[in-house]
């Protein structure tokens, strides 16, 4: 082949690469562009600071707060649960085993496998669990599932970041005398925090934004819950159902409320680096 | 020795904890399993998979239309998707400056952090009129609410999940290799093409599987976008009925007709199955990979 020839295709390749990236960079702007113009001029204070009134789906008085802080509170209760697995499964498998041992490899393949696992299917689960336990769709069972669906996620997050630690440290801490438990928490946990803060967020961010699981779980209701076992409305969900009635007026809100959830989603992940990078000062390089 | 009580006390606990991933997914297999039961006990597996017709009243529960829909979304939206995000991977691996590829890393996490529902919302005020359009424009008649719509939202919510393998493959591959290949002559593609696609090449397959199987159970999105037709799709602009969204259209009235949550389950339990096989296929060649790299 000549040099011009190659020079060409070489072009040519570069030339579908930079289309690639351009159509996936693009893509992420089309979609937020579209969020923010169709649904800031639908978004008003009280879409966010009422609860829906009488025939609110009819195109009547209200807002969304229930959803709001069904979602949160949802999310915040279920990021909690995956925590508490998480944290102790990773600093188990870095700390307690080593690296190649069998036990270890074998979890971290389940967790691949349960972070493959689609959200419907934990909603099912989920479900399932709900009626074994004797629950009614509500803010706990919708907790559970999504839980369910947080713990690869974050898991694996803190995992990514856990490994990075070098051994010299926790070997300079098991010299001193520490116990496992020791290295883990006061080492490690803390070396780490910014990885971790950052895989909870991320979690975090996954759960608010989840309908699939919630749908048989958490069910709906036009009230903020004041319970656990009350049932609690979510920001997906009431998106979902406003996009789904035959009302412009309400579709316009269902516009709106998909800009506040994605307003919600980029504050998280904005956080999520910003506040990673300020644990850092506790880190030794 | 007291400190030693709690470390002995945490290894326990700790311990535990960690047999929770393997038993979950033992569990949730368990627990579907167990609840579809019922109704094959009165069908044949494949008489449920392969047969046509879903008229719960009647007890009959042919899960293959959707199945069918699942697989023109997925399909459809792979082809879409596979080009776009290797050559994207590609570039962001061999060619971009740190500059870019700075930039590059957020935007595709923040692709991966939108939520589902609002790739559903856009989908409906963008894409649906845009293959409506389109299927116009080539004579035919669509609602637009078509397998098109749904893999084309389906492809973009999968672009993450590709670079992001296919990322950690190329940046696996030793950078000798690649001055080796340089120094005999060949150009940057040629050696991109040769020696980097060529070595990679186990890993891009897990990535686009990992890609597919992500697809095969995105529920909302597609929900919103491809019609919800039971009918087997003859076109990219007719309407599917994707097994994910047969699930969640469902529940509310699964608990008071006979074998309906049962047969759910069952599409549940299909969709686990598949999803699984694919994952484990992924990572097993990702695992070997690496130790390879090592």
């Amino acid at each position: 082949m000549g040099l011009r020839r190659r020079r060409v295709e070489e072009a040519v390749f570069k030339l579908l690469m930079g289309v690639s990236t351009a159509v996936v960079a693009g893509s992420l702007l089309f979609i937020l562009g579209t969020v923010v113009v169709k649904g800031l001029p639908a978004l008003d204070l009280t879409m966010i600071t009422q609860t829906p009134k009488g025939g609110y789906y009819l195109g009547k008085e209200g807002g969304i707060l229930n959803a709001i802080v069904g979602s949160l509170l949802l999310a915040a209760g279920a990021t909690f649960l995956a925590f508490v697995f998480s944290l102790p499964v990773v600093l188990y498998l870095n700390v307690y085993r080593r690296r190649g041992s069998r036990f270890a490899v074998l979890t971290r393949f389940a967790l691949d496998v349960l972070w493959g696992v689609p959200s419907i299917v934990y909603g099912a689960f989920a479900f399932l669990l709900m009626v074994y336990l004797g629950l009614r769709a509500s803010l706990l069972a919708g907790m559970i599932a999504v839980a369910l669906l947080e713990f690869p996620i974050m898991a694996r997050a803190m995992d990514e970041v856990v490994r990075l630690v070098p051994p010299a440290l926790r070997d300079a801490s098991f010299s001193l005398g520490a116990t496992k438990l020791e290295t883990a928490l006061r080492i490690i946990v803390r070396q780490t925090l910014p990885g971790i803060v950052t895989a909870v967020l991320i979690a975090f961010g996954r759960g608010i934004g989840d309908a699939a699981s919630v749908i048989f779980t958490a069910g709906f209701t036009d009230r903020v819950p004041t319970s656990l076992l009350q049932p609690a409305a979510t920001l997906p969900l009431a998106i979902f159902y406003q996009l789904g009635t035959p009302v412009a007026e309400v579709q316009q809100r269902a516009y709106a409320s998909a800009a506040v959830l994605t307003l919600l989603i980029l504050a998280i992940s904005l956080a999520a680096r910003t506040i990673g990078r300020r644990f850092k000062r506790h880190t030794i390089k | 020795m007291k400190r030693r009580l709690r470390d002995a006390l945490a290894r326990r606990t700790m311990f535990l904890l960690s047999a929770v991933p393997g038993a979950l997914v033992a569990l949730i297999f368990l627990g579907l399993a167990g609840k579809s039961r019922a109704v094959l006990a009165l069908n044949s597996f494949a008489g449920v998979l392969f047969g046509t017709t879903w008229q719960p009243l009647r007890g009959s529960f042919g899960l293959f239309p959707f199945l069918a829909g699942t697989l023109w979304v997925t399909l459809a939206a792979m082809v879409l998707a596979v080009p776009v995000s290797l050559l994207t991977a590609v570039y962001l691996s061999e060619y971009a400056s740190p500059k870019v590829r700075g930039v590059a890393r957020p935007v595709i996490d923040l692709l991966a952090g939108i939520p589902s529902v609002v790739f559903g919302v856009w989908g409906t005020l963008m894409i649906v009129p845009f293959v409506r359009a389109v299927a116009s424009f080539f004579g035919a008649t669509s609602s637009g609410y078509s397998v098109l719509a749904g893999a084309i939202v389906l492809a973009i919510m999968v672009f993450p999940t590709i670079i992001h393998v296919a990322l950690e493959v190329f940046a696996s591959v030793p950078q000798s290799l690649r001055d080796a290949s340089l120094a005999l002559g060949a150009t940057k593609w040629e050696t991109t093409r040769h020696v980097v696609l060529r070595k990679g090449l186990g890993g891009i397959n897990a990535a686009v599987v990992l890609g597919l199987s992500r697809a095969f159970g995105e529920t909302m999105a597609v929900l919103m976008v491809v019609g919800n037709v039971a009918r087997i799709p003859r076109s990219l602009f007719d309407s599917a009925y994707p097994l994910p969204a047969l699930i969640a259209n469902n529940y509310g009235e699964m608990m008071s007709i006979p074998l309906y949550d049962s047969a759910l389950m069952l599409a549940a339990l299909v969709l686990l199955a598949v999803v699984f096989v694919f994952n484990i296929g992924a990572r097993l060649v990702l695992v070997r990979a690496e130790r390879k790299a090592e």
